[in-house]
């Protein structure tokens, strides 16, 4: 490393030099502005081992179990640093996501010690926790010797992190006091509207502000797609077609997937009459300006229609949009952002997130230093490094948002987008309610949608149904 | 002089004796036997047990109540109908198709055989790719055959994604992929069929419909057997082309058996009511497969006597 850049850097961590100070003395030297954030990660990285002893664990190795995604990108890109600050090594196997939680699965419910640590959703370990699977970090987090003093627990947005932790009683709220911590977010997602703002211009057709407007507007964008259509939303047959869009409106009109009585118990709560008038309005969205194959659409469908210019906009993860505003797409550089709240009514949106963490598999052989690389691949530096540099993108921590260099970055690229996470962030939460058959009604839930659609089955009556089938398998489990 | 023989140590001969020798020939079934028998029964076990993942401490014993439910789970009977019907629309298409290919290309010649082989691609491609590219093709939005399809006047078509065609579309794709196997199977029992039968036919002027229904069919009977019961199985236990294309939706369409007791195990993580559908599922699969061999022998002891 350059020994002037160095002095430069270390300036700036020490605080003895402005940000605006180093990005200009960099630039004298002949720095590129990504050059100088890989020095300046480094920097942070020996900044942090000044005050605890990350060599601890020198000489272990770490297995991982990554999805592919940016995220891991992030992760790999940055592995150097972790290896560097604490003589450890790391192996990795990385699966594509369609077949990643089969892997998971297979791998914990068969106690194998081959992985150490995992990504996973918060969803998930609603599963792994009770089963054994992964191990509650609240120990590590809590014990000042095995926790790095800057790892700064604070600094983690409230919603995110709580829902994060649950204290295993289906039905019990997440981040309650005695909830455990199943996993901790590296970067999360919420579901917002991403529009392709040259449709809009060109054809004078405002953002929705709610459920209502959302459906003339779709029907309106579908109007001048010139055969594609006017709103993405997820369809296929998983618990994936109601956790974005879906839901986020949803609880926007208070509504909940299950209703908790005195003694614990658990009853469906999708067949009340404002759910039956959403669920009507969110139908016939789909059925007038929806994709004509909605039922096959996950994610992937969603997003890349969205960025073919197929479709006028996407209710959905709003990373999704962030990912198809890049080069490479048809409409790069066209998209925008908007927060959406679906309720008038109500104060502010409310979107449900879906939440990249990471958890320590119960049969790791050295968990101590398994932990060492969970601090660190969810500190702040890290959060911070792939967020500037990479796309990290919704970062998890405050500190990471307050950063001027990665507001600016999404400011330049991505209309509206840091608007939209600033309107949002505060109610950002996971609105399903905990319990062990998460996947089951979910499932089931979008099942019951696919029927709506097709006009198979009336909402009212398909609405009741679902709940019936709920109850039913929630007394089955002894959860109701 | 000494010769090779004696300039070389004798080798020993391992002798077994005569009475464990049946054992140590039969060692390697017995081998493959507890290989496959231990998680089967591992399986039987788990079908009689209350056993989700996600609840670790409610696992108990529950004796058959797994099963017991089945009968009042309008789900079961939906996935049983779902599976005899796409088990049945495929083997019957398939072996129609299947037959009449073989039959147009019985005669040996370069271009036949040519056409034979070619004809076996889809059978070389995996299934799940294969679904993969017929959802592509079907894409309402740029597949080829949706525009094919809006060509001829039809509008709207929308394939694996509408509950009134989804099961169509997937029965096209096996078709796609397994006809050749049929085909592949019957023109190999056509060709080696004694010609003397046909020869006496020719020249008795018998009518070719004739020929077909009273000596070619009959004495192909085994093979079209054969062809049946391995097609009828697989076609019984379907998961990957229904899964990629449509995950068993919309709604509760495609939900054959694999497809639900993988959804089960994986998702919902119930062990229990997965083994269970398994369970079902091997039952059926044997019962099957016992009719059709027994009919198969049946008819070899017969075709025998007869010669």
């Amino acid at each position: 490393m350059y020994e002037k850049e160095k002095d430069l850097i270390d300036a700036y961590i020490r605080g003895s030099v402005s940000r605006r100070g180093m990005i200009k003395g960099l630039g004298a030297l002949g720095l590129s502005t990504a050059a100088a954030s890989v020095l300046l990660n480094a920097s942070a990285t020996r900044a942090l081992a000044a005050d605890f002893d990350w060599k601890a664990h020198a000489g272990k190795t770490v297995k991982l179990l990554l999805n592919k995604h940016p995220y891991t990108d992030a992760m790999i890109a940055n592995i150097e640093n972790f290896k560097s600050l604490t003589g450890m090594d790391v192996v990795y196997d990385v699966f594509p996501e369609d077949v990643y939680f089969d892997k998971v699965t297979a791998a914990l419910s068969s106690g194998s010690s081959e992985y150490d640590a995992f990504m996973t959703g918060a969803y998930m370990t609603w599963t792994y926790g009770p089963a054994g699977w992964c191990e509650d970090l609240s120990q590590w987090v809590k014990d000042p010797a095995k926790t790095n003093p800057l790892y700064a627990w604070d600094d983690f947005l409230p919603g995110v992190i709580k829902s994060c932790a649950w204290n295993g009683v289906p039905g019990g709220a997440l981040g309650s006091d005695d909830a455990k911590q199943w996993c901790i977010p590296m970067a999360y997602e919420q579901n917002n509207l991403t529009y392709n703002k040259r449709v809009f211009d060109a054809n004078g057709i405002a953002v929705p502000t709610n459920l209502d407007e959302l459906l003339d507007t779709a029907a309106k964008a579908k109007s001048v797609m010139n055969g594609g259509y006017g709103i993405g939303v997820r369809g296929s047959r998983s618990w994936a077609t109601i956790h974005p869009g879906f839901l986020s409106g949803y609880a926007n009109f208070d509504q909940k997937d299950l209703n908790i009585d005195a003694d614990g118990k658990l009853s469906a709560a999708m067949n009340t009459d404002v759910s039956k008038e959403y669920h009507t309005k969110w139908v016939k969205m789909i059925q007038d300006s929806g994709a004509p194959d909605w039922s096959t659409h996950t994610w992937y469908q969603v997003g890349t229609d969205v960025g073919a210019g197929k479709s006028a906009m996407m209710f959905d993860a709003d990373i999704l949009g962030y990912f198809m505003n890049g080069t490479g797409n048809a409409e790069a550089g066209n998209l925008a952002f908007s927060a959406f709240k679906a309720n008038s009514a109500a104060a502010a949106p409310t979107p449900n997130i879906w939440i990249w963490s990471m958890a320590m598999s119960s049969f790791s052989a050295d968990k101590d230093a398994t932990w060492y690389f969970l601090q660190w691949v969810t500190g702040p530096e890290h959060d911070l490094f792939g967020a500037q540099t990479m796309d990290l993108v919704n970062p998890a921590r405050a500190s990471v948002w307050a950063d001027g260099a990665f507001r600016d970055k999404l400011s330049k690229s991505y209309s509206g987008y840091v608007e939209m996470h600033d309107a949002s962030a505060p109610g950002a939460s996971i609105k399903f309610t905990p319990q062990p058959l998460f996947f089951d009604l979910t499932t089931e839930w979008a099942a019951t949608l696919q029927k709506m659609v097709a006009k198979e089955v009336p909402v009212d009556e398909g609405l009741d149904m679902l709940a019936e089938s709920v109850n039913g398998q929630l007394k089955e489990a002894g959860l109701g | 002089m000494t010769t090779a023989a004696t300039d070389q140590p004798r080798r020993r001969r391992f002798r077994v004796s005569r009475r464990v020798l049946p054992y140590l020939l039969s060692l390697p079934a017995l081998l493959t036997c507890i290989g496959i028998l231990i998680p089967f029964l591992t399986a039987v076990i788990y079908s009689l047990q209350r056993y989700r993942l996600s609840q670790p401490w409610a696992r108990k014993f529950n004796w058959g109540e797994n099963y017991l439910n089945f009968f009042t789970d309008p789900a079961f009977w939906n996935t049983l109908k779902v599976s005899v019907t796409y088990a049945f629309l495929t083997v019957t298409v398939e072996l129609l198709l299947g037959l009449g290919i073989a039959l147009l290309l019985q005669k040996r010649n370069r271009t036949n055989n040519f056409i034979s082989i070619m004809l076996l691609m889809p059978l070389m491609t995996a299934p799940a790719l294969a679904a993969l590219m017929w959802k592509l093709m079907t894409n309402p939005g740029f597949g080829i055959l949706s525009y094919f399809a809006t060509l001829l006047g039809i509008q709207d078509f929308n394939w694996a994604s509408d509950p009134q065609t989804a099961m169509l579309t997937v029965v096209i794709v096996d078709v796609w992929v397994y006809t050749p196997f049929i085909m592949i199977l019957l023109l190999a029992g056509l060709r080696s069929l004694p010609p003397q039968p046909f020869e006496a036919a020719a020249l008795d002027g018998v009518p070719r419909w004739f020929v077909f229904w009273r000596i070619t069919l009959p004495m192909l009977t085994p093979f079209l057997l054969t062809a049946t019961l391995f097609r009828v199985i697989e076609s019984i236990q379907q998961f990957d082309i229904i899964y990629a294309m449509t995950q068993g939706g919309p709604g509760d369409t495609l939900t054959v058996f694999q497809v639900e007791a993988y959804l089960n195990f994986f998702q919902s993580t119930n062990v229990g009511r997965s083994a269970a559908l398994l369970m079902i599922l091997w039952a059926i699969t044997y019962v099957l497969s016992n009719i059709f061999i027994k009919n198969w022998l049946r008819l070899r002891e017969k075709q025998r006597g007869n010669a």
